[in-house]
């Protein structure tokens, strides 16, 4: 199992290496959701009884910890189209398991990472949030599913171009539609539905719900484990796939 | 299990119709093969002949479509963990971690083999200092010239030290003097005990390095011995002439032959040694470069 700690390390010798610039690329989105959606047009808009910047921070955690997570796809696809790394993996004595665990781990990371900048900022916006084991156990299985999920699609995509239009057609999306910005439960009963296929909407509701200090449901963590395991069970598949 | 009565204690790879098809192009078309232990071994043939093909399959980035391949006694598809752990290899293009420094790409490595933190460290500093490049440790990688980097691809393959060492056109695209460096690179090597797998389609490259040469061209194995009897097949020296607007060459055992049949062309020709470029030639029609 010392190659899945090898495929991990290497990944954050990547991140050490950058992490300036990365914390900075980190910041850039959340800031500018919490001044526009927040500071600019959620002064006066309230869901509830709460403020819409207390509302949307869980959200953008939980946005956050997906579009890290996935970023590590991106990461994957340079070591394998530009640097050819990946065939060093593939040469090597490197189970499918622990390579997809390597990986997995350090979007993983990325994840907690990119979260605790959103807490941060959500901090100097004034904004206070209960983060308890419920928010980071739901953080947990939303970043790890999307972090095998992103090493599945590193494997099955052919190209760097392949890749953009993945985030675009799967992350863009859930991050609009994935409960960050807007309650589901606003929504007529159809779109409700449909939403709630969406893991990140199940991520949304659980970290919300933590961070409001209210009572956890068993259904999202529930969802989100099924989703995690689904995921790695693919990028495992995908990994096979990937030797010509 | 098959393997044991199959294969000798003296062969390092064995290969028994190995096949493999991308669509309608067959790479590799049966192709039998055996490397002994120790040797250097190279594999030649003109591009798309099937050499890197064969070492991927080695090295398990490629999977066969049929037939059997044994590494050290060892199915690589029974048991391919344990084949890898056996080679090392590098690869055409080089696939190093350019984010990363020179330490920290061996680092790496030797976790990936599963070697000791002591012996990863010990074994990484020892292989620096033999491509001579201890002092470049902390360089990052994508800051290093080609013949560097490719040095360090050499010295990564041999930080778990590896039995079998597979070299896949190791200097292509590396000037003459880099490409010199590299060649005493792997003789060394090779007097160390590693076994050396080559593949190249620089003539100049087999001749000079290897002590048995195998010809493939479209899949296929057509020949293979040590690169003096092959070329001694044809004779030892040959006289190329340009004649009907083709070019023609007549190979002699002796010099004094080759010198007389030059004096009584019509058309100007020039004499030479028979290298394995000749053999691969009279066998295929096809210049292996």
């Amino acid at each position: 199992m010392s190659a899945f700690l090898a495929i991990y390390l290497r990944e954050m010798m990547i991140l050490r290496r950058r992490l300036k610039r990365q914390l900075l690329s980190i910041s850039v989105s959340p800031l500018l959701y919490l001044v526009t959606f927040g500071f600019a047009l959620g002064g006066s808009v309230k869901v509830g009884d709460r403020g819409y910047l207390e509302f949307l921070l869980p959200g953008l955690i939980s946005m956050a910890s997906m579009t890290q997570a996935f970023a590590i796809a991106g990461e994957i696809n340079t070591a394998r189209f530009y640097f050819h790394a990946f065939e060093e993996f593939q040469a090597a004595p490197v189970s499918r398991l622990s390579f997809v665990l390597g990986e997995t781990l350090a979007g993983l990371t990325r994840a907690f990472i990119a979260m605790a900048v959103v807490a941060i900022l959500g901090f100097l916006f004034g904004v206070r949030i209960h983060c308890g084991p419920y928010l980071l156990l739901a953080a947990f299985l939303n970043a790890f599913a999307f972090a095998a999920l992103a090493v599945a699609m590193a494997m099955l995509v052919k190209s760097h171009a392949d890749q953009a239009l993945l985030s675009n057609f799967i992350i863009t999306p859930m991050a609009f539609l994935g409960g960050t910005f807007f309650p589901l439960d606003a929504l007529p009963a159809w779109a409700r539905t449909l939403l709630q296929a969406l893991p990140l909407s199940h991520a949304s509701k659980a970290i919300r719900a933590d961070a409001f200090r209210e009572a956890p449901e068993l259904a999202p963590f529930i969802i989100l484990a099924a989703c995690a395991a689904a995921f790695f069970c693919l990028a495992m598949a995908a990994v096979s796939k990937a030797r010509d | 299990m098959p393997a044991a009565p199959l294969l000798s204690r003296s062969q390092m790879i064995r290969l028994r119709g190995l096949s493999k098809s991308y669509g309608p192009l067959k790479a590799l078309d049966g192709l039998d093969l055996e490397v002994r232990r120790g040797e250097l071994f190279a594999f030649l043939g003109p591009n798309g002949a099937g050499k890197s093909t064969t070492i991927r399959i080695l090295n398990g980035i490629t999977r066969l479509d049929t037939g059997e391949a044994f590494i050290g006694g060892v199915d690589i598809r029974r048991d391919p963990l344990k084949a890898k752990r056996l080679c090392g290899m590098v690869a055409q293009h080089t696939s190093l971690d350019g984010e990363l420094s020179v330490a920290e790409n061996l680092e790496i490595h030797g976790r990936l083999y599963g070697m000791s933190r002591e012996d990863r460290r010990r074994s990484a500093r020892e292989h620096l200092e033999y491509v001579e490049m201890a002092d470049r440790a902390e360089t990052l990688v994508k800051t290093l010239s080609g013949g560097l980097k490719r040095r360090l691809m050499i010295a990564r393959a041999l930080v778990h030290r590896p039995r079998l060492l597979f070299l896949d056109e190791p200097t292509v695209g590396l000037d003459p003097a880099i490409r010199r460096r590299i060649w005493s690179l792997v003789k060394s090597i090779n007097r160390d005990g590693v076994t050396v797998f080559l593949t190249t389609h620089y003539i100049e490259e087999a001749e000079f390095l290897a002590d048995t040469v195998a010809f493939v061209n479209r899949g296929r194995l057509l020949e293979t011995g040590p690169p003096q009897d092959i070329m001694g097949r044809l004779g030892s020296w040959a006289v190329d002439t340009f004649e009907g607007g083709e070019m023609k060459t007549r190979f002699f055992r002796e010099r004094g032959e080759a010198a007389e049949c030059l004096r009584g062309l019509s058309e100007s020709g020039s004499l030479r040694r028979v290298n394995l470029e000749d053999a691969f030639l009279s066998l295929t029609g096809r210049r292996v470069a």
